[in-house]
């Protein structure tokens, strides 16, 4: 879903921008007051293994590939906010060092693959928590079920970019972006739940969700 | 933390080199969008030490992937440990 430099209008490009960075620098800020030490080496190695799974383009229907985007999975383990950072880290990278999304188009990159996804699920995390039971087989739906519809909320925000930069009439783009990615979401949510699940298993306290203590991260 | 830090970054390591040269190739999503609603050719790519994930002066294009899946991997980890490093919370 990385938007190429030439599909957004100056106007939408800079609009994205602005709420982009604010929530990566609100990130840095929420990290500078919570980030334990001892968990600053998650951070580093969700945003690895986010950037080596999205090369890992997986075929759905009709000569079209997916890939998971990890915003869902960041946010999971290191709350809305950690996450926009790690998915800004990701996507800066990739678009500088690899052309792999524009760079006029790197805030609406970031607000549809990071920012939105993190707030989607973060604030379902924050949902579940407070009505359904805290148990391993919730976490891992809420997981799979965010992850979804972290994909779909970019991509609604995707084709309205397009639209809003008269690339294309929104009823021309929003059909086919939410068709597509319908289908890739679900890999999304398998990734993510399948990851958060090996967690569990193997590191538990890498999971806050199943910490004792609220974790003030996802607050 | 020290070894899950380790299996954990040498997983998404093997994954980005391993098996990144073996991933779909086919246009994603957006890409497949903008061709059939005939928008793609508006976009264009911007210079970049690895653009498109080709590894310069690397012929084998599998290996080429793989070897940029190395690269970014690493430095991605590197990135983001170094400014979480940095804006952690400091007790004083």
């Amino acid at each position: 879903m990385h938007i190429p430099d030439g599909f957004l209008s100056a106007e939408v490009a800079a609009a994205c921008a602005v709420p982009a960075a604010g929530a990566v620098a609100y990130g840095l800020r929420r990290a500078s007051r919570e980030l334990d030490e001892r968990r600053v080496p998650v951070l580093g190695v969700t945003a690895a293994f986010v950037f080596a799974a999205q090369m890992l383009n997986f075929p759905v229907a009709g000569g079209t590939s997916g890939h998971f985007l990890g915003a869902a999975l960041a946010a999971i383990l290191l709350g809305p906010w950690l996450a926009c950072v790690v998915m800004s880290v990701v996507l800066v990278v990739q678009s500088f060092v690899f052309a792999d999304g524009g760079v006029t188009a790197l805030g609406a990159n970031v607000l549809n693959m990071g920012v939105i996804g993190a707030l989607v699920v973060g604030g379902l995390m924050l949902a579940a928590r407070s009505v359904l039971p805290r148990r391993r087989g919730v976490l891992l739906a809420v997981s799979a079920g965010g992850a979804w519809l972290a994909v779909m909320a970019g991509a609604t925000a995707c084709s309205l970019e397009l639209a809003l930069s008269g690339t294309v009439p929104l009823g021309t783009v929003l059909p086919p972006m939410l068709g597509v990615h319908a289908l890739i979401g679900v890999g999304e949510g398998i990734i993510t739940a399948a990851a958060v699940s090996a967690l569990l298993v193997a590191r538990p306290d890498v999971v806050p969700a199943t910490n004792p203590l609220p974790d003030p991260a996802v607050a | 933390m020290r070894v899950f830090t380790i299996l954990a970054l040498a997983l998404a390591v093997g994954l980005g080199t391993a098996l990144a040269p073996f991933a779909s190739s086919s246009p994603d999503g957006l890409q497949t969008v903008a061709s059939r609603t005939a928008f793609v050719d508006r976009g264009h790519s911007h210079e970049a030490p690895v653009a498109g994930y080709a590894f310069p002066g690397i012929r084998d294009a599998r290996l080429a992937t793989g070897l940029s899946g190395f690269t970014g991997t690493v430095a991605v980890f590197l990135v983001g440990y170094g400014v979480a490093a940095l804006m952690r919370r400091r007790t004083t």
